[in-house]
């Protein structure tokens, strides 16, 4: 098996669809002649021409709207926000439009689609180029999220998004591109809806997408130290989301955490500790624990952005809380 | 001049104003919910524009959108049903006045966030050229849509793309009860297209054979040439914004100069002086499409609401669920399906 990167991994995924199927082509900001704010799109304008890897001006609300007015008469568009920030400018062609066209049609319109980009905070780019938007998509029904953690998941899940005949929104690790994991070979693709157990574990539950798996992993290799063993459960998809998997874990190990970039209030987390309040409170002997990106618009400086970040120690200490230790 | 043409832009135009004095009257009998935003004053432009493309051409509508629907599609117990929400409706009741829907004819919508429609009209254009395919792309809106920043990111973008849309700006001086001189730093909303640059037109929204003429061109140039062009047609609503808006921003006298143009009165003046057909022919005319929409009430009466177990389909393109569709699945555990 190779090592990729997640950024390879993606522009594989990509490739690959593109190659399949005359239908799907890429669009977005610097995506061609820059080769990718990112480089995820590296190389695929020289190979497959301008026609299908067309740059655009910054008008997020334009070209999303082109590329839904596309995929509603059949084509398969990828449309890359240069980040997840910039595609609030677009939130009304993602919300009114995409999510609900089918719906509101009576079923005639079908919308394959698929808005990718980096999500969450990197590193000092302050409020407004810091934010994990996974919450303001997952709550419309009409789109499929997706927030994969490694290499492998990302190319399997953008696969199986390109293929799909729905809207998906595909956020990325923007702190992840560089990230090496493992990619078989051969052709595979991911479900949507089914998550992973990224580490198997007795003691505690830690629910984490993207980026914080690798929190939630850093903190699990810590507390093993002590003898405490953390289950990872990575949904990958947080619309559907594989809340069976949470379930089986949580009935397993009696106590929950979960972690999350974004905001706390109505952040997803809230959803999902609900679910599992809901379905296995007889299994609970703790109650359920978030930890979220603190409750404040991202600051520069780095000390106070350290604050923000839901980090291993927080992790560490939230396992700690559940275990009354 | 031909003379089937002429009697058909008259039955399709009588067709649409007789729909929507139906839509008011049944809209206070509460049959209808909702907003209502009705059409009649401007029939011209929507049976102009949709007499001069194909029917395999694209049309994008906004929220007052009867009159185009039954202009492309026609079926007026689809868009009556649709109103009174019921099963048959063309949106199988989900979509309601403002969301009208024939996809298989090529209706791709009645959008209701003004603006939001005009880069997916520049989308679905972008499609045709895509694929080397003749069709060209309709988009119709307000003039306070050219207020609206998706307005210009969507012209911008069928500019700089050279894609086969034609915008055409439907003029009736009030973005709801505000008059344009005081929503608009221009006089022509035509005049937005020289800064992208794009071709220009302004014509007079109460003439049908006007409209047609400056689309048919419009629409060659865009398929022969890929270029897209902003027409403005001058036209007007002779009611209210929607069914509670009482228009009262506007005075007697405008109201009384403008229906004196009415374009229906203005195509039939033109019948009759060209000996096309006499009162009695086109009251005629009138007379069907009045029983056309009574036909159309008692469809919608009869259409049975939509089934409670269908309120979560669709949501998603689901091929299991396709499979599953002759099963009766509960609401409750459809419910339980849908919330995912």
């Amino acid at each position: 098996m190779r090592e990729l990167t997640y950024r390879e991994a993606l522009r594989e995924a990509m490739a690959e669809e593109m190659e399949r199927d005359e239908r799907v082509f890429l669009m977005g900001e610097e995506v061609g002649h820059y080769n990718g704010a990112y480089k995820v799109s590296e190389g695929l304008l020289d190979r497959f021409g301008e026609r299908r890897v067309v740059d655009t001006p910054i008008a997020e609300t334009g070209f999303a709207g082109v590329g839904i007015g596309a995929a509603m008469v059949g084509l398969r568009p990828i449309i890359e926000f240069m980040t997840w920030n910039f595609s609030l400018c677009a939130y009304d062609q993602l919300v009114n439009n995409a999510a609900k066209l089918r719906y509101m049609s009576g079923g005639q319109i079908t919308l394959p689609i698929v808005f990718r980009g980096p999500g969450g905070a990197a590193h000092q780019l302050a409020a407004q180029h810091s934010q994990a938007v996974e919450s303001l998509y997952a709550y419309v029904p009409g789109l499929k999220v997706i927030a994969p953690s490694t290499p492998a998941d990302a190319k399997g899940l953008l696969k199986t998004a390109i293929r799909d005949e729905n809207p998906v929104i595909f956020i990325e690790g923007e702190v992840l591109y560089g990230h090496k994991g493992p990619v078989q070979d051969e052709e595979y693709q991911i479900p949507l809806g089914r998550g992973e157990v990224k580490r198997t574990g007795q003691d505690v539950t830690i629910v984490a997408w993207s980026k914080m798996v690798h929190a939630a992993l850093d903190a699990a290799t810590e507390l093993a130290k002590e003898g405490i063993e953390l289950e990872v459960i990575d949904p990958r998809t947080l619309r559907p989301l594989d809340d069976r998997m949470i379930f089986d874990s949580v009935k397993k190990t009696n106590r929950c955490i979960i972690v999350e970039e974004g905001w706390p209030f109505a952040g997803l987390g809230a959803e999902i500790a609900y679910r599992i309040m809901k379905e296995g409170f007889d299994y609970l002997d703790a109650p359920v624990v978030r930890v979220t990106g603190e409750d404040v618009p991202m600051p520069y400086a780095k000390n106070l952005e350290h604050e923000v970040f839901p980090g291993v120690e927080k992790v560490v200490r939230a396992v700690r809380d559940v275990l009354y230790s | 001049m031909d003379k089937t043409l002429m009697l058909s832009l008259y039955r399709d135009m009588i067709r649409i104003r007789r729909f929507e004095e139906e839509a008011a009257r049944s809209y206070s009998r509460g049959k209808i919910g909702g907003f209502l935003h009705l059409y009649n004053g401007q029939e011209a432009v929507a049976v102009g524009a949709m007499s001069a493309v194909e029917p395999t051409d694209y049309i994008v509508a906004t929220y007052r959108d009867h009159g185009h629907y039954l202009a492309r599609v026609g079926d007026m117990n689809a868009a009556m049903a649709e109103l009174f929400g019921k099963a048959d409706g063309c949106a199988k009741g989900r979509g309601g006045s403002m969301h009208y829907f024939d996809v298989a004819k090529r209706f791709m919508g009645g959008h209701a966030i003004v603006g939001g429609h005009v880069p997916i009209a520049a989308g679905i254009a972008f499609a045709s050229k895509y694929r080397g395919e003749p069709d060209v792309t309709l988009c119709f809106f307000g003039e306070g849509t050219a207020n609206m920043g998706a307005f210009h990111e969507g012209l911008s973008l069928a500019a700089l793309w050279k894609l086969p849309v034609i915008f055409i700006c439907e003029n009736n001086l009030y973005s709801m009860g505000t008059p344009l001189y005081r929503t608009l730093s221009v006089e022509d909303v035509a005049v937005r297209a020289k800064g992208y640059p794009m071709a220009q037109e302004i014509v007079n929204g109460d003439d049908v054979l006007e409209v047609r003429e400056v689309i048919r061109h419009a629409a060659k140039r865009a398929r022969t040439e890929s270029l897209p062009i902003l027409i403005e047609a001058k036209t007007y609503r002779f009611r209210g914004h929607s069914m509670s808006d009482p228009a009262k921003y506007r005075t007697k006298e405008e109201v009384k100069e403008w229906m004196e143009r009415d374009p229906i009165r203005l195509l039939a003046e033109r019948i009759y002086a060209l000996g096309i057909a006499n009162e009695e022919q086109l009251k005629a005319v009138d007379e069907a499409a009045k029983q056309e929409v009574a036909g159309a009430v008692r469809f919608a009466d009869e259409s049975p609401s939509p089934d409670t177990a269908t309120l979560f389909d669709d949501i998603y393109y689901e091929p299991e669920h396709h499979e599953q569709d002759e099963k009766v699945v509960p609401l409750e555990k459809r419910r339980q399906q849908a919330s995912v």
